[in-house]
């Protein structure tokens, strides 16, 4: 956003947002097309974990008791609380963006500070799952280790708990960082009424990954959960 | 008007100097040079494997490489030719170059993410390169499981991460496209009015954006296979390798048209020029794009019909794959009634675009004998399947590319190449083309099997004409590369407007000045309106 070549003279007009890139005609323009932008980004996003989600259902139809037994040993309490904290850091995100709109720094600093902890407890609680199947050798691979009589199926549904809720797990990393430079920004007074659209783009990410793992959660851990 | 004409004192070639005003561009005039420069060394270095390939095949016997070894050269041709030319070729580079200037515009909504783009494909590059010094890949560019996941001891895994992030140049090119046409068409310029060689990158754009995300995480899944030992894929453990293919063509499936979409739409843009016509069925050639777009997400499993699948799903998807020869078929015969009473000429483009026709048409009938059951358990995984997609991505997707190339150079570069060696590399192209890649539908048909490094004796005959033909492809290909080269010196100055076309992008000056026009154009009537039976204005070779 370093890029504005001297406006005034580029376009022949008098008053330019400075946060204007040389580009565009307007800030409207501008905001239309990184908003768009970003939705296009997401929708290659819903498809990057839509193959995962299309090999979880096919696995699920196919072996349904060893996917009942093996999601049975996730850690349903861990999984709740982190459900709940997402849900909240979706809603301290939203009152972040709605900050930056009605132009009040402090408070969004305050609830963009608050949506990168309550993302780094999700992460925290999350290690601490994945430390517990190492421990039990719940990690597909050579040592893999179940009693079941579906020990080999369960692998499957392993390794996709890890690739699926790993991935999940990136994406939250990246968030936390993403968000990070954006409370830096904000903290810089680099937004306005006029010109929040990073906060905006970043709170879209930040939503989209909460709500994949709100399909995460059931899919996972609530297979079977009667006797 | 020869020797008045004059390249202009400030253009995009010469805003800045030095290596780092172009690594650091957001010019996407700059940034797709770069990306010339990129895909033809790849392409060279794919014509050398399709070389060892071609030399391999002269006798029947294996007796230039071990069989391993061939295995890596057919893989690593398909590999650097799909995922690191192919799929870049014409959006990456006509495109990237093209959009803006298209629709009036100074830039792509995004430049950062544009040069972004660029620097991951170079990243892809990289990755490949790594895996072709410590010993190449042999699984084909197709990654069969369990083969890539648990047999192969070659380096699948910085090879499928090559293609990874290459695939998110990919995407981002797509969604940079998107927004683009959506946000930044000049005052006046409709959907409608939009060149068709717009309507075919924004379907493009959709595939980029829709598939590329699906091989992406299908990689991914191979990768925690090989590198951790997790078994989505393993059958040992339940897991299933048939759906890796299905994976696997959900995204390179559509891909094919990935790469011939664009390339129809410098098709549109050169036959009108060509002919002075505007396109008959302007609507429904653009439509005719979107249509492709979207059939060919419903098509993939027609790779599949030996794999197990059930012949129920095989009859669906045979009908399916049939449906794309609808919209196909739809632009052939309206770029043919374009032609129809038009002022035809036969400058080297043009030649290029005659060449397209007459090799996508067999390359496309041929997609419908592929697609029919009892034909394609014939001639699966023969030379039949491999003679088909080279008349359409390499007859199609490259004379496309080709027939631009020759056909914006001028704007590019501000200046003419040789017609007559133009003219001469075009025929030898299509002339090669045909021999190298015709005796393999018979061989195909006659039951030679695709992969192998040795066959029996009596496909010789037909195999020695392949690898001919191949030598003067070879050279049709590498001519360009000369007359190129020379016309940045020595080639006559262009001037704005060589082909007397209608596009907004031979408005402004070529080369175009790094803000692409001095004013914002504002458009006011339909595309290609060309007068026919009036004389060309200038013929500048």
């Amino acid at each position: 956003m370093s890029d504005a070549v001297a406006p005034a003279e580029v376009h022949g007009q008098a008053v330019h947002h400075p946060k204007l890139q040389h580009h565009f005609e307007t800030m409207e323009q501008q905001k239309e097309a990184s908003t768009l932008g970003m939705w296009v980004f997401l929708l290659t996003e819903v498809l990057f974990f839509g193959g995962l989600f299309m090999a979880y259902l096919l696995y699920r139809v196919w072996y349904f008791d060893a996917f009942a037994e093996a999601s049975r040993d996730l850690d349903i309490q861990l999984g709740t609380f982190n459900t709940v904290v997402l849900i909240g850091s979706s809603l301290t995100m939203a009152l972040g963006v709605r900050a930056a709109q009605t132009d009040e720094r402090k408070k969004t600093v305050f609830w963009l500070v608050a949506t990168i902890i309550l993302g780094l407890v999700f992460l925290v609680v999350k290690g601490f799952e994945y430390e517990h199947k190492f421990a039990v050798g719940h990690v597909p691979g050579p040592n893999f280790h179940s009693d079941s009589p579906y020990a080999a199926q369960e692998q499957i549904f392993f390794s996709l708990y890890f690739t699926m809720t790993g991935l999940h797990a990136l994406h939250m990393v990246v968030g936390v960082g993403l968000m990070s430079v954006i409370t830096w920004m904000a903290a810089k007074g680099r937004f306005s009424a006029r010109y929040y659209t990073p906060v905006e783009m970043a709170g879209l990410y930040w939503h989209f990954v909460d709500l994949v793992w709100i399909y995460l959660f059931p899919l996972l851990y609530l297979v079977e959960r009667h006797n | 008007m020869l020797d008045k004409l004059e390249l202009p004192e400030r253009h995009y070639l010469n805003n800045g100097h030095g290596l780092k005003s172009w690594l650091l561009t957001k010019d996407h005039k700059r940034i797709a040079i770069m990306y010339l420069i990129s895909i033809s060394a790849m392409f060279m270095l794919g014509g050398f494997f399709a070389a060892g390939v071609r030399l391999e095949l002269m006798t029947p016997r294996g007796d230039l490489f071990l069989a391993d070894t061939y295995n890596k050269f057919f893989t690593m041709h398909g590999i650097v030719m799909v995922f690191f030319f192919l799929i870049p070729s014409t959006p990456a580079v006509l495109g990237n170059f093209l959009l803006p200037l298209m629709i009036g515009a100074k830039d792509l909504a995004f430049p950062r993410l544009n040069l972004l783009s660029l620097y991951l494909f170079w990243i892809g590059i990289v990755f490949f390169f790594y895996a072709l010094f410590s010993g190449g890949i042999d699984t084909g560019w197709t990654f069969y499981t369990p083969f890539s996941a648990a047999v192969s001891n070659t380096n699948v895994v910085p090879v499928a991460l090559g293609v990874f992030i290459a695939g998110f140049s990919s995407i981002l090119t797509g969604l940079n496209f998107i927004v683009t046409i959506h946000r930044m068409r000049a005052p006046g310029l409709t959907w409608f009015r939009l060149p068709l060689f717009v309507w075919a990158h924004y379907a493009t754009s959709l595939i980029q954006v829709l598939g590329t995300p699906v091989i992406a995480i299908t990689i991914v899944m191979l990768f925690t296979e090989r590198a951790f030992g997790f078994g989505i894929f393993d059958p040992t453990r339940g897991g299933d390798p048939v759906l890796f293919q299905h994976l696997f063509w959900f995204y390179s499936h559509p891909a094919v048209y990935l790469m011939i979409l664009p390339a129809m739409g410098v098709i549109s843009e050169v036959l009108s020029t060509f002919s002075r016509k505007t396109i008959f069925g302007y609507s429904f050639v653009a439509f005719s794009s979107l249509a492709i777009a979207v059939f060919g997400f419903i098509v993939w499993a027609h790779h599949l019909f030996v794999a197990g699948i059930s012949t129920y799903s095989a009859m669906v998807f045979s009908f399916l794959s049939f449906s794309v020869a609808i919209p196909s078929a739809v632009k052939m015969f309206n770029w043919t009634a374009t032609l129809y009473k038009g002022t035809i000429s036969f400058e080297a483009p043009m030649l290029y675009v005659y060449g397209f026709f007459g090799l996508f048409l067999v390359g496309g009938l041929t997609g419908l004998f592929l697609a029919t059951l009892g034909i394609d358990v014939h001639v699966h995984d023969t030379y039949f399947v491999v003679a088909h997609f080279h008349y359409v991505m390499v007859g199609g997707a490259i004379m496309g590319y080709l027939g631009g190339l020759h056909f914006w150079w001028p704007k590019i570069t501000g200046r003419m190449y040789s017609e007559f060696l133009s003219r001469i590399s075009a025929i030898m192209v299509f002339v090669g083309f045909n021999l190298t890649f015709f005796p393999q539908f018979i061989l195909g048909y006659m039951g030679m099997p695709r992969r192998y490094h040795a066959y029996p004796d009596e496909f010789q005959v037909l195999n020695v004409m392949s690898s001919g033909g191949s030598v003067v492809l070879g050279i049709g290909y590498l001519l360009p590369v000369i007359y190129f080269l020379w016309s940045l010196k020595h080639g006559a100055v262009a001037g704005p407007n060589p082909w007397v076309a209608s596009g907004l992008e031979w408005q402004t000056a070529s080369p175009p000045p790094t803000e692409n026009f001095v004013e914002t154009p504002h458009v006011h009537g339909e595309p290609y309106e060309y007068t026919p039976h009036v004389a060309r204005e200038a013929n500048l070779v």
